[in-house]
């Protein structure tokens, strides 16, 4: 724990490197897309309180300006499974991304959407020598949180305080100076498979990129695509991506649960090249062009041409009843749905685990590629519960328009996770080294800057 | 066998091969292009990066090309030769267009001009016509020119078709100016404008002398002017002592005049010889130096008249008392007294402003 807990640290100091070199990239390794965007940090103050625009949830201090997205290749469920593929593919979307922008960039900051997530809540307790709460006795009551065994092999890849308690006050965001015998705390603490963030690890260095943070797919794209009050008062981003499908849980601003399910938008892909006997490309253009959930007595006799039109001549196999053929969207309706309802049975199962029905404010966002199925609204809706809506990622500045896209919101939430990181455990000075004047700065500094 | 055959085929009918028709064939896959794969190499994605590193960019960008450059240029220009004939071919190059017709000056023409100072002004140019007109300094030659004494004022202008145009204005001469080195003529305001071998060169001009004249040349006019009704008998001005004038009229008469107010002085005295006939009568010097009081020193004649009505033996041009031949001796012993009251009564008459001045 000690061994993470330094190169956590590491990490963020690295991010720090990078803001004051002031470029920063964010790469979103997808199973299905790679994409890139180069932040240039400007500080706060480019804009003034007379425009209008205010400090925009944090992402007004810095601008994207360059932004590059690619097929993801060597992916699969959301991890790397070919190295030296996945390798070229982040080569591409980064030095494309670095051409449009200009500008060299030495720092990343990764999200991983798939290696088997699993979320802990821990607690900790400690009391409060002084009567009072001082800034060591948080240090000290983030290392108390008794951790259960996570497993052979898994890494810590947030842990995030989510709420402070002193004596029986709950509910406390900044329990400093607070008076009372007793701090209590809860972590959110989210794992992952070592070996899978050891290989981004591996890739991103070998593309000569330094890698100032680790995030969460699922986490990051439920700070873009859930609004403040939906993460406020609680509810569900499900990001449902092309291998994997994300579900992050938010409450009063922190995450609180995160999980994935290994279902996504390429077995649908998958489901209509075997149900048509067409190829994957052709298959991934009739999902997009024609898809849909809800079939209509219109879509019997709207037919699509399965030709080789999308495929190119490669996939002529010069059979001209096989080459011509056509299918009707209702029949591609017909494969789509099935999977589509099986993936959110599965998010169904993921969020009863988790007691979503408990919440105070049971919001579902969907957000993610696959959330642009036409008609996975009333789907949702009858699947997941009743409120339901499109999450389309925050608007950053410089963002191009092909970039807002509900599959982006990974992407933009980790542009504003590198802009603005939540409390993590790890930056927190550990009690066993010396809580000096340095640490209690650091800390001051800290709070001063997040609240 | 018959009937099958139908009856436009003669030939088979004539035996003749049906001819061959190819299959059709079932439609080749096309040979697919070999895809590029979209990742930059190792490579390709290390250069790039090094190429958007911002130092490695100007190196490459600007000190490269400078650097090759100024090395290329420096090899090159390391033989002495090749220098020379850069310089020599650059130089071949400015005369080619300097010497262009169109900036060529074929001739001058000067307006206005005496002919000594034609015939000067010509000289003075320092390249022979026809010559470039980048070759012609005009204002250095205007500045020698305007060294030249009779040249008042000169505009030089190249016109269009090669003509150097020279615009002189001569200083004219309004006096002579004797002086102890020769004659020189003087224009009204005193610069000299020649010199002249006599003063029957110009006798229509009045004659000035003295040291420190030609610097009171303008009050000197103005005195000449003044003296209208005197004039003809007027002989020049003298400049005494660099500081006042005297006008030296014909008869060795000469009228004193004052440092300042000369002009009524001048004045004056010409009102004194129009009432009295001041100057008709035998007076050798009218001094005017104290306004005050006008002193006559009286001619030699005069004075021996005015001696004989007074019963005194008369005096000689040098100021000696003639003495009688007979009574020499007598006269001897008596001569010191009458001396000192004679030379008491002449030398008053000069010394007095002398001392004053």
């Amino acid at each position: 724990m000690g061994d993470l807990y330094h190169e956590q640290r590491a990490m963020r100091q690295m991010r720090r490197a990078a803001l004051a070199r002031g470029v920063m990239a964010v790469l979103d390794i997808g199973t299905s897309k790679m994409s890139c965007i180069v932040l240039q940090f400007d500080g706060p103050g480019q804009f003034r309180e007379e425009d209008g625009v205010g400090p925009m949830a944090g992402q007004s201090n810095f601008r994207v300006i360059g932004a590059a997205t690619t097929q993801s290749r060597g992916m699969r469920y959301g991890e790397i499974e070919t190295m030296a593929e996945t390798e070229r593919a982040v080569r591409t979307v980064v030095s494309s991304a670095q051409k449009r922008a200009g500008v060299r960039v030495d720092h990343v900051i990764a999200c991983l959407s798939g290696a088997r997530p699993s979320s802990y809540g821990l607690a900790g307790e400690v009391t409060l020598a002084s009567g009072k709460c001082a800034d060591h006795d948080i240090g000290a009551v983030l290392a108390s949180c008794d951790v259960p065994d996570f497993g052979r092999g898994r890494e810590v890849l947030h842990a995030q305080p989510v709420n402070f308690a002193v004596d029986s006050r709950s509910g406390l965001s900044d329990p400093r100076d607070h008076v009372g015998n007793k701090l209590a705390v809860d972590v959110h603490a989210l794992t992952i498979d070592g070996d899978a963030a050891g290989n981004l690890v591996h890739c991103i260095r070998r593309c000569d990129l330094e890698l100032a943070g680790v995030a969460s797919a699922a986490y990051v794209a439920g700070r873009a695509a859930l609004v403040e009050d939906e993460q406020e008062l609680g509810s569900a981003c499900i990001d449902m991506g092309g291998g994997v499908t994300g579900v992050s849980i938010f409450v009063r601003k922190h995450m609180i649960f995160a999980d994935a399910v290994r279902m996504g938008g390429e077995l649908v892909t998958q489901d209509i090249a075997r149900g048509l006997r067409v190829s994957t490309q052709m298959a991934e253009w009739l999902k997009t062009r024609h898809g849909g959930i809800e079939a209509t007595g219109r879509d019997d006799r709207e037919m699509i041409q399965v030709d080789g039109g999308a495929g190119g001549p490669a996939h002529e196999t010069g059979d001209w009843d096989h080459d011509r053929r056509t299918v009707s969207r209702a029949d591609l309706i017909g494969i789509m749905r099935p999977r589509v309802e099986e993936i959110l049975d599965e998010v169904r199962a993921v969020l009863d685990a988790a007691g979503f029905d408990y919440m105070p404010s049971r919001q579902i966002v969907l957000t993610g590629g696959g959330s642009q199925i036409p008609g996975l609204e009333t789907l949702a809706a009858r699947i997941l519960g009743q409120n339901v809506r499109i999450g389309r990622p925050l608007r950053i500045q410089g963002l191009a328009q092909n970039m807002t896209t509900p599959g982006h919101a990974a992407t933009v939430g980790l542009a504003l996770f590198a802009a603005h990181p939540q409390d993590e455990w790890w930056d927190f000075d550990m009690p066993v080294s010396s809580h000096g004047a340095r640490s209690v700065r650091r800390v001051a500094r800290w709070f001063r800057n997040h609240w | 066998m018959q009937q099958l055959t139908r009856p436009g085929d003669r030939h088979a009918m004539l035996g003749r091969p049906a001819p061959a028709r190819p299959a059709p064939a079932r439609p080749q896959a096309q040979p697919r292009p070999a895809r590029r794969d979209p990742a930059p190499s190792r490579l390709a994605y290390r250069l790039n990066r090094i190429w958007l590193t911002p130092l490695y960019r100007r190196i490459l960008r600007v000190g490269l090309p400078a650097f090759a450059l100024a090395m290329v240029v420096g090899l090159y220009l390391s033989d002495e030769t090749r220098r020379a004939e850069i310089s020599g071919g650059v130089t071949a190059m400015v005369e080619k267009v300097q010497t262009r017709d169109e900036f060529m000056v074929h001739s001058m023409r000067i307006e206005g001009a005496s002919p000594v100072v034609d015939k000067g002004l010509r000289a003075m140019l320092p390249v022979t016509l026809p010559a470039s007109s980048f070759d012609i300094d005009l204002e250095a030659l205007r500045v020698a020119v305007l060294n030249l004494d009779a040249v008042e004022k000169i505009e030089l202008r190249i016109e269009p078709g090669g003509v150097l145009s020279a615009v002189v204005t001569e200083r004219t001469p309004a006096m002579l100016w004797r002086h102890a080195r020769g004659i020189e003529l003087l224009d009204k305001t005193g610069h000299r404008v020649a010199s002249a071998t006599s003063r029957d060169v110009r006798p229509d001009l009045p004659m000035i002398a003295g040291e420190g004249a030609n610097a009171a040349a303008a009050e000197a006019m103005t005195l000449i002017d003044a003296a209208g009704p005197i004039l003809p008998r007027v002989r020049g001005l003298e400049r005494m002592g660099a500081r006042r004038w005297d006008l030296v009229l014909d008869r060795g008469q000469r009228i004193m005049l004052p440092e300042d107010r000369a002009v009524q002085a001048l004045e004056h005295a010409i009102a004194l010889d129009r009432t009295r006939t001041l100057l008709s009568r035998d007076v050798a010097v009218v001094d005017l130096r104290n306004g005050d009081r006008p002193i006559v020193r009286m001619g030699l004649t005069a004075q021996n008249t005015l001696r004989r009505a007074r019963g005194e033996p008369e005096i000689g041009a040098d100021g000696r008392i003639i003495e009688p031949p007979e009574d020499a001796a007598k006269a001897a012993a008596k001569k010191a007294t009458t001396k000192k009251n004679t030379t008491n009564k002449s030398t008053a008459a000069t010394k007095k402003p002398s001392k004053k001045g």
